[in-house]
């Protein structure tokens, strides 16, 4: 297992900016979650580690070595990509067993058989695993192409949306797995998504990435406690952070321009009047769009609430972030 | 606007069937999901009721006419696609104007209805322009204006944000509820996504191998699931199943998961043999001198709260409490359930026992 570090790295794809004067460490052991939307530069950021691409300027370092002049097979990664690609004429043992297969790595065959047998109970797939590849679901294959990656032990597991096909219940079980996978096995992995959960659930640490820079950096707890700007808090938490005008409440400080309010920082039952426009009963939580001095925010309220629309309820904040002008943390 | 009722409708497709002898009434101005996995036959029914496909058998009501065998242009009602299906060639006024003038409506009366609609959905500004340069969301406006054009007596919609992602997606479910509001027309829509469904119907039937599983108010179904299947499909993470042999007869408030006795609703049913207990992960608290036992396996962070998984000798079970709770990977714990939400399965067939809590709202197709 390996650090990863990223030093200075910029890609730009014609005029369109990949990466921007990306600089990052991949502690040891530790699980990376890149979260943003579409375009912000997290599979690029991937793609550069394992060698796919090459950066316009910066370097990659796996394990204390400069991977510039390494192709991807040197570099000792292992790549899960969001379309599963699996041999088609193979079965499912035998796409498992390929890379252990590799003439450089002899493996005896009984290693191969425990370590897939592992493998393949870890993933819910020992009863596909002499079926061919093709006669398997998506969800089946999307399985299997995981499966291939964790069979070795690389420096380092690069997995870009691995979850993002497979249907909610099996999403949940994959996701202590994978975490418990690499918590066991001090194995170090980056890993892509725009799913938080995911990123709430398995990171050790987050990188928020907004256009291709790397905007904040640390656990998602000091991420979604302790944002930088409007953007990292908007990345975290359902629903989502309020963002209003700063002098709503009163007491803003001076060079705030909005206030930010989760709904654990909305207190409810004492301060000013809002109006209940919407109530939205999701089970395990209420959730209350509320209009508040013409200004719409949405916050959570207990599962049995009988509140309906039209309603009055009081609000107050409750250590509410401020932002300035240009969405960065102010208080 | 109308009432949309389906009587014993079933479908086959060759041997197969694909909606088995539904029931159901979609009543006048309501949000109206069908959820199930994909294969449950929700977009089979919801094409039964456009007409897109016939009912092998069964009646199918749109305002109490019976209209079961007729095509969909005879039954006026609006269908939109997962994949937004535009004229790629026109602008998006003519995009919207093209079934006004298919109708023979008066050029002066079309362009005044456009302009409405355009209006309501928020794209005036891009009337003039071609579709072909559109983002997601604004195509899939412009198809919800064609379809809202025509006044139709109902909408059908079929996964109508599933291209979407994620963050859009959320945005737009808020932007269509808010419309049904103000327009107040009957909307069937068809889903998979059960957070999408609970936030946005009226009503939901839950459909599972061609089969109504249940059909109520969102926070009903999800309080008193009618069959295990059902705990399972709603909510994130699931409801927990703790399974146990023993006797759970008529009239009792208690049953027993080995020697540790659990308060219930008052059962009105009642068998012996393979059963489960039903309870979601927010109704769990972790108590260090609680008689039943657990083993905290993972712990995960959601912000608000956090997802304890625990083993427990009944299975692996999860606890759903406050983040300030600090829990460590490896701790034996006691977990109490809040005994009024508790839900007692028959195992051999999935099914609810109905108790006083549950009695009211059990309705299966």
């Amino acid at each position: 297992m390996a650090e990863v570090v990223l030093n200075n790295v910029s890609k730009s794809f014609g005029c369109d900016i990949g990466l921007a004067n990306v600089s990052m460490i991949v502690p040891d052991g530790s699980f990376v979650v890149l979260l943003g939307p579409t375009g912000a530069g997290k599979t690029t950021t991937l793609r550069i580690v394992s060698g796919l691409d090459k950066p316009d300027s910066g370097s990659v370092f796996i394990g204390g070595r400069d991977m510039s002049d390494c192709t991807p097979a040197q570099r000792d990664v292992a790549m899960v990509f969001q379309q599963y690609s699996l041999y088609p004429h193979l079965t499912v043992r035998q796409n498992l067993e390929f890379p252990l297969k590799s003439p450089i790595l002899k493996t005896p065959q009984s290693e191969i058989d425990r370590k897939v047998g592992e493998v393949a109970e870890i993933l819910q797939i020992s009863h596909k695993l002499n079926n061919k590849a093709t006669a398997l679901s998506g969800g089946e294959m999307q399985r299997v192409s995981i499966g291939r990656s964790l069979v070795r032990q690389p420096s380092v597991y690069l997995m870009d949306e691995p979850l993002s096909s497979l249907d909610a219940k099996l999403r949940s079980d994959l996701r202590i797995e994978l975490k418990s996978i690499q918590a066991n096995s001090g194995a170090t992995l980056l890993y892509v998504t725009h799913d938080q959960i995911e990123a709430m659930t398995m990171a050790t640490h987050v990188g928020v990435l907004d256009n291709g820079k790397l905007v904040q950096f640390g656990s998602p707890r000091e991420i979604y406690e302790n944002p930088v700007s409007i953007y990292a808090a908007s990345r975290l938490g359902q629903p989502r952070i309020n963002v209003l005008p700063a002098d709503i409440f009163g007491g803003a400080p001076d060079n705030a321009k909005t206030i930010g309010l989760r709904p654990e920082q909305i207190t409810q039952g004492d301060g000013e009047d809002s109006f209940v426009q919407r109530v939205e009963h999701l089970g395990d939580q209420t959730r209350l769009h509320l209009l508040f001095k013409n200004q719409e925010l949405i916050t959570v309220t207990n599962a049995q609430s009988d509140l309906k629309n039209g309603d009055i309820v009081k609000i107050r904040p409750n250590n509410p972030f401020y932002f300035d002008a240009s969405g960065a943390r102010v208080a | 606007m109308a009432q949309i009722k389906i009587e014993n409708v079933c479908k086959d497709f060759g041997t197969f069937n694909a909606v088995k002898s539904s029931s159901f009434t979609v009543e006048d101005g309501e949000f109206f999901m069908l959820l199930g996995p994909s294969g449950c036959g929700k977009t089979t029914t919801l094409r039964m009721m456009a007409g897109l496909e016939l009912p092998t058998s069964g009646k199918i009501y749109i305002d109490g006419e019976e209209v079961s065998q007729k095509p969909a242009s005879q039954r006026d009602i609006a269908f939109v696609f997962q994949m937004f299906a535009l004229y790629p060639h026109m602008s998006v006024g003519k995009n919207i104007s093209y079934p006004l003038q298919c109708q023979g409506l008066p050029k002066a009366d079309v362009k005044k209805k456009v302009a409405e609609i355009a209006e309501i959905l928020g794209i005036t500004e891009i009337l003039k322009r071609p579709v072909g340069g559109l983002s997601g969301g604004d195509r899939q406006r412009v198809a919800l204006g064609r379809a809202i054009v025509r006044d139709p007596k109902a909408f059908l919609m079929d996964e109508p944000l599933g291209a979407l992602d994620a963050e859009f997606r959320e945005h737009m479910s808020q932007e269509l509820r808010a419309l049904h509001d103000r327009m107040g027309a009957t909307t069937v829509y068809v889903t998979h996504d059960q957070l999408e469904a609970m936030q946005m119907g009226d009503k939901i039937v839950v459909m599972n191998h061609g089969v109504v599983e249940q059909f109520g108010v969102p926070q009903e179904i999800y309080d008193w699931p009618a069959t295990k299947f059902v705990a399972s499909f709603l909510g994130s993470p699931s409801m927990n199943f703790l399974d146990f042999e023993g006797m759970a007869s008529a009239g009792v408030d208690k049953v027993f998961l080995g020697d540790v006795g659990f308060e219930i609703p008052k059962l009105i049913e009642g068998i012996t043999g393979k059963l489960c207990l039903g309870v979601r992960p927010e109704h769990i608290t972790l108590k260090n001198d609680g008689v039943y036992r657990g083993r905290v396996v993972a712990s995960e962070y959601l912000g608000t709260t956090q997802v304890v998984t625990l083993d427990t000798s009944n299975g692996r079970v999860k606890a759903r409490i406050a983040s300030g709770v600090k829990v460590n990977v490896g701790d034996q714990t006691g977990l109490e359930f809040d005994p009024r939400t508790i839900t007692i399965f028959d195992n051999g067939t999935g099914r609810a026992l109905a108790s006083n809590s549950n009695k009211g709202v059990l309705k299966h197709g």
